[in-house]
Parts: C-alpha cells; structure tokens; sequence
C-alpha cells in the first residue's frame, strides 16, 4: 500500500550499494575513540553513563517496535548511535536514572513520534538532551573536573543516586571553559581544549578526537563534509570579526571552535542524514544558520552553551531550505518568470 | 422512603437517573464529550496556568462559572438575540461575566490573581464557551443549558485538575501544595515550564484516544 | 415590494439594536454592581500585601506612611497612591525604623521588582522581598529562597563618602568569596538572576541614598 508520506525526489535514483546498518555501524565505529577516550579521562562513571544511554535507546525502540506491531529495528545501529551520542552530551557524574529517562525521551519523543527512522525531524539524541537540560538544569550543569585521580578507584557518588532523588554533589566540581569564561572572563588554554584536558561533557572534551572520526566517515563516503564544514567555518568567521572589534570583550575565534560542544555537534549531530537539508547548497545555507546561532546563543544568550538550540533550531528549517533550494530538474531549463 | 417506593416499581432511583435524558445531557461532558480531552477546546488556559493543581483548579472553576452563566443568560434570551448580532451579543454576555469573575478573584487572593495573571481575562476567547453558547444554549431550555454547562464545566475542571496534579507533583513534587514524597525529591522542572504542559496534554490525549479505539474494536 | 424589504430590514435594524443596548445594559449594571461590592475587599487586600512586604523588609516596624519625591522635597501621600513611593516603617513607640523602597530591573526571564529595606541611621540595607519575579523555577528563583543569599541583605554597606556618592557600590561576587560588607554573596546555579538583584539594588542605591540622607529628617514624627 502507498502511503501519503511517500517521498518523491528528483533523479538520480541509482543507489550507492550500502545500506543503513553498514553506515551505521562505521558512525558508532568512528564515535569508539572519543567513547574510549571519555572514558579514559572521567573514570567508571562515565563509562556508566554511555551504557545506561545507549541500553535505555535500544530498550525503548525494541519495545515501541513490539507494541506498534513492527519489525523490530534495533539491529539496524541507528539507536545504538542515539545513546551513545546522548551519552557524550552528558557530564560525567550524571545520575543513571536520569541518563535513563533521558534516553527513553530521545527515542520515544525525538523518533517514534515523529514515525520512526527516517522520519525524525530533529536529531534524537539532541532531543534527550534537551528535555533533559529543562527538566534537571542543575544536575545537567554538574562538571566534575577531568583526570581526577581516583578516577577508576572510585565512582562519583552522585552517579548511582536513587530514582526520583536528587544527586549529592561532592565537593569536587569544576566551571566548563565556556561558563568559565561567560562569568567570570577566564580563558582556557588552547592546548588543553584540543587535547580535552577540560571539564566539560562525556565526548565533548577532545577536539582531535571528534575532527578524527569525521574525517573517517567523509574519507568513507559516509558523511555530508560540507555540514561540519559550514558550521565551522561561520562559527570562525562570525567571532573572528566580533573578536577583531573588541578583542577584550569577545572571546578568540579558537577558543570558540574547540570549546563545548560545537565539535561534537558539528561533526555527529547537525550531520543527521534524516534532519538535514540534501541539496549541496541547501546544507551551505543550514550550516551558516547553525554557526550564526552558535555565536549568537554563546555571545549574547543567557546560557554559555547554545549548539544544541542551534542544531534543532536548524533541523527545523532543514525541510523549509529543501523546499526553497531544489535542484534543476534535469533535461529542463531554468523557467524564466516574467 | 423515595427508596422504598421505587423499590416497589423495581426500579432503583439510580436507574431512573441513569435513563434520564439529564444526566445524559450532564454526563456528556464530563466523559465522552469532554471539552479537552475529547474536543480539544480552550487550549490556552489548559496549557499555560496548569503548572499547580492550585491554579488548575481556580481556572476550572473561574472558567465553569463563565460557562454556566453565560448559558443561562443566553438561554433565557435566545428568543430576543436577532440571529445577526448574536455572536457579538454572546461576546459581551460572556466578557461581563469574565470581568466579574476578575473582580471576584481578586476579592478572594491577589496571590491568586497574579498568579492566574492574564488568563483570566482571556477566558472571553476560551471557544468552549462561546462553542456552547452557540451549539447548545441558544437552542435549548435553561433547565437543558444548566445541565450541559454544569457537565462541561465539571469536565473542563476534571480535565485541568489531571493536568495540574501531574505537573506539580512531578515538577514541584507537592499536590495541592503537600508534600507527597519524601525529602529529596529531584524536581523535573520542565513539567512546571511550558513545555510540560504539552508533553503532559499529550500523555493524557494518547490515554484518551487509546481507551476509546480499544472500545471501538471490542 | 422593495419598500416591503425596507421596512423589514428597519425593523430589524431597531431589533438589533434593542437587543445589543438591551444586553448592554444588564451587563453593565451586572459589572457595576460586583465592582461596588469587591471593591473595597480588594482595596484592603491590596493594602493588607504592601504592609506585610514592608513589615518584612524593616525591621521591628508595625505601621507605616507613604511619600513621594516631587520638586526636590519628600512628601507624605496617600498609602494606595501609583507611582514611585517609599514607605517609611515606625515602630511600637511610634519611633522611625527604616525606609522600604521599591525598585525593578531585568532578571533572566523577566523585569525583577523588589522592595528593599534600609536603615536610614547605619546607611545599611536591612532587608530584602521579591514582589514579582518570573524566574525558572527550581533556579533562579533561589533568589526568593537560598539562605545564604538572603542572608546578605541583613546588613549590606551603602553608606555615603562626604561628598554624596556612595562609598561602594553594591557588587555581586561568586558564592563563598564575600570579603566585604558591601558584596552580595550570589548564587551557584542562578548566576544570572543573583547578579540581576546586584545591579538593581546598586542602581537604586546610587540614585535614593544621596536623595535620603540629604532630606531624612521629613521622616522622623513631630512629637
């Protein structure tokens, strides 16, 4: 039977020969690093956090599949992928239960209420996130500093708090380089931001790390370059020229690249195949959108960190520029309106 | 001794009740009619003063108070209204009871006034009085218009009162502003943002819907 | 038989119009009526929530007057008259106990609109109550709340150098490094709205406290 949300696009038709799972599975290959290294730097607990993510995605979907009487989807990565970016989104010590809720939320509100895979509008992960940021702003802003030593002796207490309770913070918590700046106007060395020797969310610590992956995914063939690229390169471009006016005021281009979240974001996130524009231009456009609302949200905004709004702001528009920007049908010419 | 005597007709008074065409005409709105969750009516007070049961309920109230008397009046004068001007006469009907109302509020708690804030007097566009009104009221009896504006109000009240308890005790972790967990309870803060309300309206809408497909398939 | 329509259409037009001034005017005496009667419960209601906000914020006061600044002088007005107002408390023995004053600014999410306290004698703010304020839930609301911060405005520094201006201006610094009497200890978590109670307390003060000492005699009762 056709159904109504039947897409029709222009040609070409022909298919590239991998499928879903396979481009998949080499996302999650190419997220290991940054998972490993997050890991590495925060301790157990952050490696809880990712598995409490990334279980509750795959759970919620196996269950919404069984209930709405499908096939089950769960082998085809693409919730696997939702945890374990909502896990990197996440800071270290996170309650599980919250982790818990939020990877249920991604799924069940940012996928299968809009239909399932290939019809989300918004990112799922992102989704997760952002309930999750509203509904607990002060456990989601709880940063415990990297390369603690006790990190793999000891798990942050606040990790196993009980459900419905609120966490216990232990004395040891440190301000992200972008709230750092924001209020009190203290830099962060660039090396450190590079290298993720900052506190900061699970995988949004090493800039090397995340450029790495997508570097991977583009060489594959498995990733549009031009998203990251675009949203990079506005990000640059726009707090370089702020930077230039008042460089006492604004804060250096680099710090604002490799600072936050914007490198996950840019490379994993706004590069939703589903949630993003498909013409070359089209994704031009979405990335300058994304960059332009980074700076904004980050310069002038109430919050330190705006890539998240930024992304679904611009998973919004994506259908509204595929709409605008089509492409040529081909053997036709441009039609000239008088 | 009613009891005794219709014992004797083997009919028990709750089943003339039942059959009476009233209750039915009150009990529409409170279930299979409800103006939320079956209409969908009224949405803006619905979402935005549903944060506490508190004030969930006092908009309930407030805005069933509208109801019933603006079905009355516009009842009683259903045969006077000239058929072009009775939207517009409806409107006033309606907006001089929402100012008393207002008035009245504010008699009872400015707390309660500020907190209800706006929304008070935006109940003049709540379309489920107006709907009624038009649909119901002018139409029929004042004893009929009674009925169907008391069911509706007590639905409206029912269907903000689910979405106010949920919202504060999930948000604020009190109903009624009592504390109903134990000490420690992590709020959820985006139940008592706006955001909540949607999310809540649509829980209770999936309920809804899913209770009456599943009767519609037995 | 077009005259025959004319004359329908005036008798319905003078329906109408029956009709329309008809509702009117039973709404209109249905509203005067309730308005006469709420009126005065809502008048001391009104009253009865600016009185506890000034009891709260000076101290040990238990009555109150109303003045406003015009043409350079303070005068005494009507307790329930708009505008910019301060209030001052007396207490038990009719002796002046402070000065409450209203003052607003952005927060957050919203305009922020507090009423201080301040100790006309020791040049301190003594207390401190949010009137209005939409800040989130759970966050910036603290500001109505967290005991520490509250705890600033118990004595909080404004006094004046010799020539009007004050000493130190009103400073919102991180919680825990509060070093001096005129820094507000802020908030973790609610950065943003802590500092905003900063830079509207700091505002108020530089314009009132100079107005005040210079006219604070008007303020004591003639015995």
């Amino acid at each position: 039977m056709l159904n109504k949300t039947l897409n029709i696009n222009t040609s070409p038709h022909i298919k590239m020969g991998i499928s879903t799972d396979v481009i998949m599975r080499n996302v999650v290959w190419a997220m290991l690093p940054i998972a490993a290294f997050a890991v590495y730097s925060f301790g157990w607990s952050a490696l809880l956090v990712m598995l409490t993510t990334t279980g509750a995605c795959v759970l919620t979907e196996h269950l919404l599949c069984k209930y709405s009487k499908k096939e089950s989807t769960i082998s085809d990565w693409s919730a696997i992928i939702t945890g374990l970016l909502l896990g990197l989104t996440l800071p270290p010590a996170f309650p599980l239960w919250m982790a818990f809720v939020g990877g249920v939320l991604a799924i069940a509100l940012g996928k299968y209420a809009f239909g399932g895979l290939g019809s989300n509008v918004f990112n799922p992960a992102l989704i997760g996130r952002v309930v999750l940021q509203a509904a607990f702003p002060v456990a989601i802003t709880t940063w415990t500093p990297a390369m603690l030593t006790d990190r793999f002796t000891s798990i942050a207490s606040s990790t196993f708090t009980f459900p419905f309770m609120t966490p216990k913070v232990d004395g040891l918590t440190g301000a992200t380089p972008l709230s750092a700046f924001k209020f009190d106007n203290i830099g962060t060395a660039s090396q450190d931001l590079a290298l993720g020797m900052t506190s900061g969310s699970l995988g949004e610590t090493c800039s090397v790390l995340i450029l790495l992956g997508g570097a991977y995914l583009v060489f594959r063939n498995m990733m549009n370059w031009r998203i990251p690229a675009s949203i990079l390169l506005t990000v640059f471009v726009f707090s370089g020229l702020f930077y230039l006016m008042d460089s006492t005021l604004y804060p250096s281009p680099m710090f604002m690249l490799f600072s936050g979240g914007l490198m996950l974001g840019a490379v994993f996130m706004a590069s939703d195949m589903v949630a993003s524009p498909i013409t070359p231009i089209g994704v031009w456009v979405y990335g300058f959108a994304i960059g332009a609302l980074v700076v904004v949200i980050r310069l002038w905004g109430g919050q330190p960190e705006g890539v998240m709004y930024a992304i679904l702001l611009g998973n919004a528009l994506s259908p509204q520029i595929d709409k605008l920007i089509r492409p040529r049908v081909y053997g036709t010419t441009k039609v000239s309106k008088k | 001794m009613s009891n005794s005597k219709n014992d004797n007709t083997k009919t028990s008074f709750w089943d003339k009740l039942k059959d009476s065409p009233s209750t039915d005409e009150f009990m529409k709105g409170i279930w299979k009619d409800n103006p939320v969750f079956v209409q969908v009516l009224g949405m803006c007070p619905v979402l935005a003063v549903t944060n506490t049961a508190e004030n969930a309920l006092a908009m309930g109230l407030a805005t069933a108070f509208v109801l019933l008397m603006s079905n009355v009046l516009v009842s009683v004068l259903r045969n006077f209204i000239p058929k072009q001007v009775r939207i517009a006469s409806y409107i006033l009907i309606i907006a001089s009871f929402v100012t008393i109302t207002d008035y009245v509020i504010q008699a009872i708690s400015i707390d309660l006034h500020k907190s209800l804030g706006a929304f008070i007097s935006l109940i003049v566009v709540n379309c489920l009085i107006l709907s009624r009104a038009e649909a119901f009221a002018s139409k029929n009896t004042i004893g009929k218009s009674v009925l169907d504006a008391l069911g509706m109000g007590v639905g409206f009240v029912f269907a903000l009162l689910c979405l106010g308890g949920v919202r504060e005790l999930l948000g604020n972790g009190t109903l009624f502003s009592y504390s109903v967990f134990p000490e420690g309870f992590q709020e959820w803060i985006i139940m008592i943002l706006p955001a909540g309300g949607f999310f809540t309206l649509a829980i209770w809408l999936i309920f809804f819907n899913f209770r009456n497909q599943r009767k519609a398939t037995v | 038989m077009s005259r025959e329509t004319q004359q329908q259409n005036n008798s319905n037009s003078t329906k109408m119009l029956v009709a329309m001034v008809g509702i009117g005017v039973i709404c209109a005496l249905l509203i005067v009526f309730t308005f006469e009667q709420t009126l005065p419960v809502i008048a001391k209601n009104k009253a009865e929530a600016l009185e506890k906000a000034i009891f709260k914020v000076v101290p040990n006061a238990s009555s109150f007057k109303a003045f406003q600044w015009s043409d350079k002088k303070f005068i005494e007005v009507d307790k329930s008259t708009e505008g910019e107002l301060l209030y001052a408390g007396y207490n038990s023995e009719n002796a002046f106990a402070g000065l409450a004053i209203q003052a607003a600014g952005q927060g957050y999410a919203d305009v922020i609109r507090i009423l201080y306290g301040y100790d006309v004698k020791s040049q301190k703010v003594v207390g401190f109550y949010v009137l209005e304020t939409k800040e989130t839930p759970g966050l910036g609301d603290k500001i109505e709340k967290e005991e520490h911060f509250l705890a600033n405005f118990e004595g909080l520094d404004v006094s004046l150098n010799d020539n009007s201006t004050i000493k130190n201006e009103i400073e919102t610094v991180k919680q825990g490094t509060k070093e001096n009497a005129w820094e507000i200890d802020g908030i973790t978590g609610a950065t943003i709205s802590s500092r905003a109670i900063g830079d509207i307390l700091k505002e108020s003060t530089t314009y009132w406290m100079p107005i005040i000492q210079g006219n604070k005699n008007i303020f004591r009762l003639e015995e």
